[in-house]
Parts: structure tokens; sequence; C-alpha cells
């Protein structure tokens, strides 16, 4: 069986050193690029929120400047949201999507690379705005007329609408990617009804974003037309309007939310059953609400336009379609307490992030509907409650199932444990910290104290909760450092995990830790919603890989079909390979050039842009070497 | 699992289903009631937004700025426009908010039952100094408010020698309005009864000679970025400036 091995070992291997990082194809390498990545973004957009709730401790202070304050707030949403927790559940999809299937690649592997570099590229476009102090000042939401050219001049907002078109391109190229591989390239057997949910979650926020982001590239390249060429599209002077861009950017921006939060709860989905060892209560359930957040978040975006002195019958129409989401979203959640309470729960690090999330989370659905309705809406729209109640849904609903699935999977991507002591410590550090910083906040936007303000006068009563806040901040922050301690740790010192420590119910588990490159010596024929569980012959896979399909003529994939996941072709995948490399390097040079006004330079990026996708797409006769 | 699934359709669809009908018409009741108080107003004032100030015209044709004065008991219903980009109008203790949106005219309904002063701040986030756009509204019974926007309308009700003449000299008269005066221009707020107002620069500092002789020579220190420029004066003139303004109630 050796030989088996070997030989695959052969025709999946990359070569190896530093340049492999550039050019790798490998699912799993990208998926580490993107989680590490995305990692240290938000160790940044952590880093800015420590600036603003150090300047907010107290009424009065100096201690950041109002333009620095500006900056810093909008760095960090347009952080955390596209830097952080987007690329961050696309790098766990991009590893555990192929695994939990029983495929060996993503679709189209050299989109997935492009993907990356292109999130890195817009990642550097955006950072380096603060190196010439013109960071996107105007918040994530980016509003007109505050965004045009006559009030912003600067250079801040092209960083963002530029920005924004590079993120925006990856994203929906992962996105297509994920679409494919999940509907076609699953292991034999494994029909609609056994994908395993997390893989659902990614499949919901790939389809989110294939709707949502062209409406974002769309109005930002709009923007961005007004600012250069003088277009008219949001100025009222010359027959735009200013509300056209809210309706663009929310009609984004609120699937957003879904996109970063239905597959952290796919994550949650998938620590839970291994937690409360049972099968998931409303398997079916699961996926439909988790399909139906994906669509009904399209039709709610006009509550957070409530504001805007928009009719009546509208309002009241979006007020229903908000309240709505609340009925699939406890759907999942009751799916998870009946789950874990009928099992026999080992409570775990990546278990108790879980339950923190429920926790939180469920504060956060409380506010949601209470914002949904128009009149407290009117009160409270764009005050600190918002504030909370944003960060409850997103924080709990996003960032804890993500430090909860480091410490699931960390044992599959490193082969070592992680240290479930410093994990606890960080937990119970983030859970109290958290808590300490926002909960207060609902109540100081209560007694009226808006949203996005750098400093607020003393005596209006909200010192005592701003102060509280700022300390929750701070010990958020150092439960995450923990996090940091024990990743960095536990790589080299961690006891070793075997192929798995937590006898876990899907296909990923089946691999070595970490897996080979070409992750199954055989594709398995599943037989069943858990097949880990429920076909022990899945364990000894490296062993008796007669059991399943070899595959080891060639860089072959399994095509199956949609729905049945019955054999259909065999796919032949890409090597590594520099072109998505070099053109993202071509497309962030013809950023810089339109952000600068260098068109002759920018001539250069458009020709660097039409010979890399030559590179790319040129034949190469891979496809005939079985 | 034999319950898991009706456990599951009902607390998850049907309780939050009976819930939220039942708390949505409510709000509906509410917002209802929040919108038909137009139809029995008969005061309307309109509320400019600038960046970072509030131009309040009142009926009778009095211009005033980030000091709302409204009669008691009635609905009084606010016209909202912005001059600049979007900001939000706020009196928490009031009512909900309402955007000034640019180009678009809004409407919101303020009723007091009790005088006194509102706090107000902008809740859309408009700039540079968002954080430092406060106003207040000063409710009063009709009487005394009939009475207040008589006088509000009158010109300025000192005659601009020493003071007057510093000022309209000076870059001061560039951009602020006296009525009665030969000072006319609108990018700043009016000043005809500025002596009459609790506090300066929208809403942020007490309005008393010391803050008003740090609005005239260094605004820049109080709100960073404000559109006023530092204004250079002789301890003389800025002493009978001073009471010049002082003396405008």
């Amino acid at each position: 069986m050796a030989t088996l091995a070997a030989r695959l070992g052969v025709i999946w291997a990359e070569r190896p050193g530093l340049a492999s990082w550039l050019t790798t194809v490998d699912h799993k390498k990208i998926g580490l690029k993107y989680i590490y990545t995305s990692f240290v973004f938000m160790i940044l957009g952590g880093i800015e929120s420590l600036l603003i709730r150090t300047q907010l401790i107290d009424a009065n202070l100096e201690i950041v400047q109002p333009e620095f304050f500006n900056q810093l707030f909008s760095m960090h949403g347009i952080t955390m949201m596209f830097l952080f927790a987007m690329p961050m559940l696309s790098g766990f999809g991009n590893y555990f999507v192929p695994l939990m299937i029983g495929t060996r690649d993503m679709a189209f592997p050299r989109l997935n690379s492009f993907g990356y570099w292109l999130f890195v590229a817009g990642g550097i476009f955006f950072y380096s705005s603060f190196l010439v102090g013109a960071a996107p000042n105007d918040g994530w939401f980016n509003y007109l007329p505050l965004a045009s050219e006559q009030f912003s001049p600067g250079l801040n907002i092209d960083f963002y609408c530029l920005g924004l078109i590079l993120l925006g391109i990856s994203s929906t190229g992962g996105a297509i990617n994920f679409i494919v591989t999940i509907l076609k390239m699953r292991a034999p057997g494994m029909s609609l009804n056994r994908v395993p949910i997390f893989v659902w979650g990614e499949l919901a926020m790939a389809i989110s974003i294939v709707f949502a982001f062209p409406t974002l590239t769309l109005a930002v390249t709009m923007l961005e037309l007004d600012r250069k060429f003088g277009f008219h599209f949001f100025e009222p002077g010359g027959g735009g309007d200013p509300v056209l861009w809210q309706h663009l950017f929310w009609f984004f921006g609120h699937p957003e939310v879904y996109i970063v939060a239905l597959p952290a709860f796919g994550i949650a989905s998938a620590i839970i059953p291994t937690m409360a060892r049972r099968p998931m209560i409303g398997y079916t359930y699961i996926v439909l609400a988790e399909m139906a957040i994906a669509l009904i978040g399209f039709g709610v975006w006009v509550h957070h336009m409530f504001a805007d002195g928009l009719p009546g019958l509208t309002l009241s129409f979006f007020s229903a379609s908000s309240m709505m989401v609340v009925i699939p979203t406890g759907v999942q959640v009751f799916a998870w307490l009946a789950t874990l309470v009928t099992g026999k729960p080992i409570l775990r690090t990546s278990g108790l992030f879980v339950l923190g999330f429920i926790f939180i989370f469920v504060i956060g659905g409380l506010s949601g509907p209470m914002l949904g309705l128009v009149p407290f809406d009117q009160q409270v729209h764009d005050t600190y409650f918002v504030v909370a109640h944003l960060h409850y849904v997103l924080v709990g609903g996003s960032m804890f199932p993500i430090f909860g699935a480091f410490y699931h999977w960390f044992p599959k991507m490193t082969g070592r444990m992680m240290s479930e002591t410093l994990g606890k410590t960080s937990f119970w550090l983030m859970f109290i910290g958290f808590n300490v910083a926002f909960f207060p906040q609902h109540i100081l936007g209560l007694l009226g104290m808006p949203r996005r303000i750098y400093t607020y006068e003393a005596g209006l009563g909200w010192e005592v909760g701003n102060l509280i806040s700022s300390i929750g901040a701070f010990v958020l922050a150092l439960g995450v450092l923990f996090t940091v301690i024990a990743f960095v740790r536990s790589q080299r010192s961690g006891a070793p995990a075997g192929n798995d420590p937590w006898d876990g119910e899907t296909l990923e588990w089946a691999s070595t830790s970490p897996p080979p490159a070409y992750n199954f010596a055989a594709i398995p024929t599943i037989r069943s919603k858990e097949p880990m569980w429920d076909q022990p012959e899945l364990h000894e896979q490296e062993q008796k890989p007669a059991l399943g399909l070899e595959l080891a003529e060639g860089h072959q994939v399994l095509i199956t079909s949609v729905l049945d996941a019955k054999p259909q072709a065999i796919a032949h995948m890409p090597h590594a390979t520099p072109w998505p490399f070099a053109l993202t390097m071509a497309l962030l040079v013809l950023a810089y050039a339109i952000l600068l006004d260098a068109w002759l330079l920018a001539g250069v990026g458009a020709v660097g842009t039409l010979v890399g996708l030559a590179g790319w797409f040129w034949p190469s006769g891979e496809t005939q070497e079985t | 699992m034999s319950w898991g699934d009706p456990f599951i359709i009902f607390a998850g669809v049907v309780l939050p289903a009976v819930i939220l009908i039942g708390v949505f018409i409510v709000a509906l009741r509410d917002m209802s009631d929040l919108s038909e108080r137009g139809r029995t107003a008969d005061i309307t004032l309109e509320v400019v937004s600038h960046d970072w100030w509030w131009e309040i015209r009142y009926p009778n044709g009095a211009i005033s700025a980030n000091e709302i004065h409204i009669p008691t008991g009635e609905p009084v219903r606010m016209k909202l426009l912005s001059a600049d980009v979007i900001h939000s109008f706020w009196v928490p203790q009031l009512q909900g908010k309402i955007d000034h949106v640019t180009g678009r005219e809004n409407y919101l309904w303020l009723e007091a039952d009790e005088p006194g002063r509102y706090r107000g701040q902008c809740a859309e986030f408009c700039g540079l100094q968002h954080a430092k756009m406060a106003f207040y509204v000063v409710a009063e019974e009709p009487d005394v408010f009939e009475e207040w926007m008589g006088g509000e309308a009158e010109d300025a009700a000192t005659a601009p020698v020493d003071g007057g003449e510093v000022f309209l000299n000076s870059t001061c008269a560039g951009c602020h309005a006296i009525r009665g005066t030969e000072a006319t221009a609108t990018v700043g707020p009016d000043l005809t009864h500025l002596g009459d107002r609790e506090t300066l620069f929208s809403g942020i500092i007490p309005n008393d000679r010391d803050n008003l002789e740090r609005v005239i020579t260094d605004p820049q220190s109080i709100k960073p970025g404000v559109a006023m420029p530092p204004t250079d004066l002789t301890d003389d003139e800025l002493a009978v400036l001073l009471d010049y303004l002082e003396g405008l109630d």
C-alpha cells in the first residue's frame, strides 16, 4: 500500500521551499495562509479598537486626534469585516471543505491562489494608506456626500474604493470556487442530505457573496467615477442621490453580516456533535435555517436606513422582514441546545467557545428584533446601543466560533494538540472581557451616546460606562493574547494528536494530521451523515485504500452529481503556478496607479494584467500528461 | 430523538412567531401614532444642518442657531434640510431621530410636555467634528414662546458703535449676519441675538465672556477643523467687540 501513497505523494507533490508558498495551489497551504494572514489583520484591527477605547475612557480626552480617531474606527470596521472575518472563514473553508467532502483540492486551484494573493494585496493597499496619513475616514459604510470629492478631497476614500474592488474580486472568485467544489466534488455517496453542516455554512456564505458583492463593487466603482471623473451618481446637484449609495451599500452590507456569521454557525455545528458525542438533532432544520437566513438577508437592508425619512409602508415592510430573521436563527440555537442537552458533553476549550458563542449571540439576538422595530430603532439608531448589538452578534456570532475552530482543528492542521490550560484561560478572559466591554454600551446608547464620536462632554452620565467598557476591551485583548501564546507554544511542544483526537464524525478526521498533499489515499464512498461514526473502515483508509477510488493515474479529482454525488467524471487539476501571484502584482500596480492618477503607470499595470492572464491561460499540456 | 423535532419547531418557530407578531403590531401602532401627529401641528420650524452647527428658521422670519425654542404642549413640525452632508436630528428625551438628507426634505415632530432645556446631538457621522455638533431645545409655555419668537425676529438690540465697527471691519462680517447692520453673510450662524443663547459653538461650551474670546481668537483649539479662522485683534478691539456681542440679546 505504501506504493500507492508514494505514487500519490509524487503526483501531488509541490516543490519545497519558500517559492512554493508563492506558487502553491494546495488548498491546505492556501487555507493556512488565509488563516495566518487574517489573524495578523485581526490583531491590527484589535489594536485600532484599543486606541479607540483608550480615547473614550473618559470625557474630553485628547489622546487620539479627531482625524486619526475617524480613520481608526473606519479601518477597525473594514479590517474586522473584510480582512479578518471573511478571509479567516474562507481559510477554514479552504482547508476543511475538501477534506470534509472527501476530495483532493478545490475546484479551481489557481483561482484559489489568486483569491488569496488578491486578499493580501487588498490588505496591504488598505494599510499603506496609514503611511501617508490618509486611511479611509468616513466609516466602513462611507456615506455620501461626506465621501465625495467635495467633502473628502484626500486620498482616503480612493483607498477605500480601490481597496474594496481588489477585495471584491478576491471574495467573489473564492465564493464561486466554494460553490462549484461543494456541489460537484463530493465523495461518491455524499448526497446533499449527508453534507456536513459546516460545508453548508460555507455554501450559504459563498452564495451570499456571489449575490452581494457585485453590488458593493458597483457602488464603489460608481463612487470612484464620481470622484475622479465628475460623474454625478450620488450628487444631488447633478441629479444624483446620496440615498442611492445607502441602498447599494446596505444591499451588500446586511448580507455581509450573514456572510461572516453563517460559516461561523457552521463551525459551531462542527464542534457540537464531537462535544455532545451524538449526532446533531434537527440536521435538516439547521440546513434549511442557514439557507433561509442567507435568503432573508437580502430583504432586510432598509433597517439600516430607518432614520432616512423613507415612507412608512417601506419601513413596515422591512421591519417585518427583519423580524423574520429571528426564526431561522432561533431554530439553529434550539437545535444546538437540544443536541447538547441530550448528549454527554465533554467540555473542552473548543466547546467553551461554542457555549460562549451561544450565550453572547442570544443576547445579540434579543437586541436584534428590538432594532427591527421602527419606533425603537429611530431612538437608538446610530448610538452605542447599536455598537453593543453588532458586537454581540458579530464577535459572539463569528469571532467566538472562529476561536473555537482554532482549538478544534489545530490538531488536524499541525498534528499537535493545543494547550487546554492556556485555551481555557484565554476563553474566560475573552468571555468576561467581552461582556464587560460591550454590555455597558447598551446602556450608554440608551443614555443618548451617539456612535462615531471621538470625544464627549463631561456630565452627561457617560463616563462610568465608558470606563468599564474600556477596561473590558483590554481584558478581551489579554484573552486573545493567551490564544496567540497557546498557538505558538503548542506548535512546537503540543502532544501528538493522532488522526482523530476528538472522535469526530466528519471525514477530515479520516486523514492523517496534518493531511498529506493528496488528502486521502483513496476517495471513500460515503453511506452516512456521520461517516466516521458509521463506517469504521474509514479509520484505516491510509492502510486499506482499496476500499475506495484510488485515482492515482494522474493529478486527478472525482466529479460527482449535484444531488446524489454519483460519479460523473475525472478532472485533471493544475499544478503549482506563479501566474496568480504575478497577476495580483499587476492589479496592485494598477490600483496604486489609479489612486495616484499616474496614468502611464496604469497602462503598465493594465498590460501586466493582460500578460498575467495570458500566462495563466496559456495551454500547458498538463491535461495530456496521463 | 422523538421530542427533538417538535421541540425545535415549537421553541424555534411557533413561540417566536407569536411573540414577534404581537410586538410588531404594537410597533406598527406606535409608528402610526408618531406619524399622525403631522396633521394637527400648526407651527413649522426649519432646521438646516451645517458642518458642524444648526441653523433654525422660524415662521415669522427669525433666524437663530443651535438653540431651538418650541412651545410646550403642542406638536411642532420640524422641516429638516442639509446645507452639506447628511446629519441627523436627535433630541433623545423628546423624539427619535430623523436624518437631514442632502437634496431631500424630511419632517419630524417634537412635542415637549414640560418647559425645560433638552439636549440634542447630531447622530449621523458627518466628518471631523461630528462629536461636537450638539444643540439644545428650549421648551417654553406657548405665550412665553410667542413673545420670545417676536423678539428674535427683531433687529439687533445694540447700535453698532465701537464693537460693531470692529465686527464689520474684521473677518467676522465675512461669514456672520447681524440683522439691522450691514453684516448679512449667511456662511456661519446668525448672531443677531447671540447674547440670548446659553451655549456657544453648537452647544459645546457655555456662553460667557472667556469662551466667547476663545471662540474669536482661537476657535481651532476648541473644535479643530472648524471653518472659523482665528481673528487677529488688538486687546482694545477685542474688548469692545466682546462688549458688543454680549449686548446682542
